[in-house]
């Protein structure tokens, strides 16, 4: 038994059941029916020490992966990032770690300044005036975001850009159909009506291209007095004209791109901002500057005449986490690379993603499937062969190939580069494509070919 | 005006700090279009030292449970083990792309599969979906799922409404409202069960489901569990249990057993997963079979080769987040569980329930108890008797902070008067209980002897009360110009 987790005693647990006034931790459990009383648990393994438990956790970890990383080029949503160490050094303090929402502010002031700096950087990030302590993810943000295009302009319909991430596109599905909302997909110039509360897009797209260029896109909402809703990886945006600049009356995306360990999908965090007159429609929890009766300035969670559990049914969302130790994790990551280390991160990893592209693009056989349209780090080729194929041939070189997003039998790959990619991993790459491409002429050489 | 804090980032900011050095670029630079391009970047600008120093000295601010005694009720405020942190960052696991394929990620969808299993064998049930992201989106799945279940059966336009006590959590009534329905309120008796005469009379034939806890918020076990049973299925309606004070069961009951059909986990409260000063969380559903084929995707699965993947339900609600849930939150609550085993967890619950009763006991002299009666794995105590002294449990709670202490939960449940919640867990020693309830007893003799104590109180933490009033009035969100 755990004597490390569970400390009582045996003559703890006789004291304290005579201080009780029971003879056994049974009557304590008296009102559970008889029918049901009884532990179900034992088809539950034997318990571990922690040196069996590590030994089992590493067997776990080892059958994911043969050996050592992997040059990887796959993203779609998650990307490997570089994290700098003081990242983890600082979540994995005690004080931050084992913390919970602040509702006692005076004994919180640590996670709620953290939380207020969150909101402050993701505000400039997105070029908006105001964002929230976080959400569940980027997808669930954008969701959120929809419902908040909803209430603000009483309306029940959204236009969704066809080239949206399609898990964030189907998160957006589970969120709006229990309420009614109706989703038009549609391309990218918005063929907006008046019964539409938004037009929602993504930027860099689910297919890499910058789609959100100008003020036209939210010039273009608002004649139809819709709102603009933008996803935006916030690694863009250390090269981009960020969203809210262009217009955006919300702009949401996904933290992950921020300092946090891929972790197989989560926790990550929602990023979410909007304008300041459209606080009080917004989800989540919101951190805000005060003063203790000394004046000293402070902080508070604030607005909370939103929340469920001020507002119950009529709440502007049932969500009651900030997901905030992976929001901390993004702030001191922004605040070690400051302004100039995420410019030139965001620039390293461009002119490295357009160097990949313009490689591949040269190769006979692959070609970029939108050789017109700007991209940041993630860029569609055309492939000579199935895209399984070639990922099964990239794996034998060692290498991560991207995804699957063929389109009308014509293989495409999605490929993603970072700051992870040395040059002479892409250059590992476009030989073992170029290897591919070759492979597939002298096998078919009638094949499509440039 | 600047005070006890530490100065804010912008503060601190000057330009051309930096406090990671990054690569030089080893490729040529490419074009970028006109106007793309960003102009002002408002980012502050540190170095790796004072980004060290500065996030230091704002956690020393922070009252956590590595630092002191966190009675926070309803939340399950445990020992969260070190060891399990390690292994979140083994290679293989913490760096584990989420669309890696089936042959890279056996190890993660091993564990995805034990785990679902492990939950269905503590829930009593028999399928696990783990993809929600929180208790919160837990519930929200659990009422998609009932209303998939209802409009499958042809049930669905009939069904609008779903039941929840009085004394519910925010997020029942909120969580009901995001899926569509209309909330009926049940109120509790005067014991602090549910009045299942009141309930009966506000079921029928356009309920989809009731939501209860279970003990429920006021640290109870409903007695007339069987009743609710029978009527709430008997009107055809679901019962959906919101699974946060888990911590009280483990073991000794299962959800199943007592009838439910439905439920939600909280990871992070029975299961030992890290608060994190307001999440992450994971909230995994478990339900009886016949919902099983609407669970959210994904669910793990073994092919026919005996390799695990991730499949779709069959009529699925759908999907809730970008991936596959809170990866990071499941792994930890694994290894908590294979820490304990079965046994350990219904010896969790055990040691849980007595902490709860021995600090009931030794508080109900100082204390009003608004329920006599033995309480499950959290005390409900009440500062009403202390408004004589024109003090309320406000007062009491911030003058536990100079203690040394965090509050319980406060002024929750709603239909308790100047509640006070206190859930001390299986984590702690006597010795730290005796030592809560000294200062509570404390307290109680203050508020008597010199009440302006609790009222002035806290003293003694960085900055004392908060006007909170213009917070909320005029919010200031974020930096201001000129710091």
């Amino acid at each position: 038994m755990s004597r490390a987790y569970v400390p009582m005693t045996p003559e703890d647990r006789a004291t304290m059941l005579a201080t009780i006034g029971v003879a056994s931790a049974d009557a304590l459990f008296a009102d559970i029916p008889a029918a049901a009383r009884g532990s179900n648990l034992d088809g539950l393994p034997p318990p571990l020490s922690e040196i069996e438990l590590v030994a089992q956790m590493e067997a776990l970890a080892a059958a994911n992966t043969a050996g050592g990383r992997k040059a990887t080029f796959r993203g779609g949503g998650a990307y490997e990032r570089f994290i700098p160490a003081v990242v983890d050094e600082i979540i994995r303090r005690g004080e931050f770690l084992t913390a919970y929402t602040p509702y006692q502010a005076e004994a919180s002031q640590g996670t709620l300044q953290a939380a207020f700096e969150f909101q402050s950087l993701i505000a400039a990030l997105y070029g908006c005036e105001a964002a929230n302590a976080g959400l569940y993810d980027g997808a669930s943000a954008l969701a959120e975001a929809c419902l908040m295009a909803c209430r603000l302009t009483r309306r029940d319909r959204l236009a969704v850009a066809d080239s949206l991430n399609p898990r964030y596109l189907a998160v957006i599905k589970t969120y709006t159909e229990p309420l009614g909302i109706g989703l038009d997909v549609m391309a990218a110039a918005p063929a907006l009506t008046e019964e539409h509360a938004a037009f929602v897009i993504q930027s860099p797209d689910y297919y890499g291209r910058i789609t959100l260029a100008s003020e036209e896109t939210a010039t273009a909402a608002h004649a139809a007095g819709a709102l603009l809703v933008v996803s935006a990886d916030p690694m863009s945006l250390g090269l981009l004209r960020p969203p809210g600049e262009l217009g955006a009356d919300i702009v949401v995306g996904e933290g992950q791109s921020l300092g946090l360990p891929l972790s197989f999908g989560g926790p990550y965090v929602g990023l979410f901002a909007t304008r300041m007159e459209h606080v009080r429609q917004m989800p989540g929890r919101v951190v805000g500057q005060t003063v203790d009766a000394a004046g000293r300035r402070a902080f508070v969670l604030t607005l909370q005449a939103r929340e469920q559990h001020i507002r119950r049914e009529r709440a502007s969302s049932n969500i009651c986490t900030s997901e905030q130790l992976v929001a901390l994790a993004v702030t001191v990551y922004l605040s070690c690379l400051g302004a100039g280390g995420l410019r030139h991160l965001a620039r390293l990893i461009y002119d490295r993603a357009h160097y990949a592209a313009a490689a591949i693009d040269a190769l006979p056989g692959w070609e970029l499937a939108y050789p017109e349209a700007p991209f940041f780090c993630e860029f569609v080729v055309r492939c000579p062969r199935p895209v399984a194929a070639v990922n099964e041939r990239l794996r034998e070189q060692g290498i991560v190939g991207g995804l699957d997003v063929s389109a009308a039998g014509e293989p495409r790959l999605l490929l993603c580069v970072t700051e992870t990619n040395t040059r002479a991993e892409i250059d590992c790459l476009v030989a073992a494509l170029a290897l591919i491409g070759e492979q597939r002429r002298s096998a078919a050489p009638a094949g499509k070919q440039r | 005006m600047t005070g006890a804090l530490p100065p804010l980032l912008s503060e601190l900011s000057r330009p051309g700090r930096v406090g990671c050095d990054l690569p030089a670029s080893d490729v040529p630079s490419a074009a970028l279009a006109a106007g793309l391009e960003r102009g002002e970047l408002a980012l502050p600008e540190l170095s790796q030292l004072e980004v060290v120093r500065h996030f230091t000295n704002l956690s020393q601010l922070n009252y956590s449970i590595d630092t002191t005694f966190f009675p926070l009720g309803s939340c399950t405020m445990k020992y969260n083990p070190r060891v399990n942190e390690h292994v979140a960052r083994l290679p293989g696991l913490g760096d584990l792309h989420p669309l890696a394929d089936d042959a890279d990620r056996q190890g993660a969808l091993r564990l995805m599969h034990e785990l679902q299993r492990y939950l269905a064998t503590i829930a009593g049930f028999d399928a696990v979906g783990l993809a929600p992201a929180a208790g919160a989106q837990g519930e929200l799945t659990g009422l998609l799922m009932t209303r998939a279940y209802h409009a499958s059966r042809g049930e669905g336009e009939q069904r609008r409404r779903v039941v929840t006590p009085d004394s519910a959590h925010g997020t029942n009534p909120a969580t009901a409202a995001m899926a569509g329905y209309t909330l009926t309120e049940v109120p509790s008796d005067g014991d602090g069960d549910v009045d299942v005469e009141q309930l009966a009379s506000r079921l029928g034939p356009d309920v989809a489901a009731f939501m209860l806890t279970m003990p429920n918020t006021l640290g109870l076990f409903e007695r007339r569990i069987e009743e609710i049973v029978r009527l709430v299925h008997g009107c055809g309606a679901l019962l959906y249990l919101d699974g946060a004070n888990m911590n009280a069961l483990l073991g000794q009951t299962s959800p199943g057993a007592l009838g439910f059909d439905l439920m939600h986990f909280n990871l992070h409260k029975t299961f030992s997963t890290p608060h994190g000063g307001g999440g992450p969380g994971a909230g995994p559903v478990a339900v009886v079979a016949a919902l099983a084929e609407f669970l959210p995707g994904p669910v793990v699965a073994e092919t026919a080769g005996g390799a695990l993947t991730l499949v779709e339900p069959p009529r699925s609600i759908g999907a809730l987040s970008g991936f596959h849930g809170n990866f990071g939150v499941m792994l930890r609550a694994y290894a908590f569980i294979r820490a304990l085993g079965g046994e350990g967890l219904a010896e969790v619950s055990e040691a849980a329930v007595i902490n709860a009763n021995y600090l009931l006991a030794r508080l109900r002299g100082a204390y009003d108890v608004p329920f006599p009666r033995y309480c499950m794995h959290e005390a409900l105590l009440s500062g009403r008797g202390q408004r004589r002294h024109d003090v309320r449990t406000l007062d009491i709670a911030k003058r536990l902070l100079d203690y040394g202490y965090y509050a319980p939960t406060i002024y929750f449940p709603l239909v308790v008067e100047e509640a006070m919640l206190i859930e001390p867990t299986e984590s702690e020693t006597k010795e730290a209980i005796d030592a809560f309830c000294e200062a509570m007893l404390a307290i109680a003799r203050e508020a008597e002897a010199t009440p302006e104590l609790l009222r002035e109180a806290p003293q003694a933490t960085p900055v004392s009360r908060l006007d909170e009033a213009t917070a909320a009035r005029r919010p200031i969100l974020g930096w201001q110009a000129g710091g």
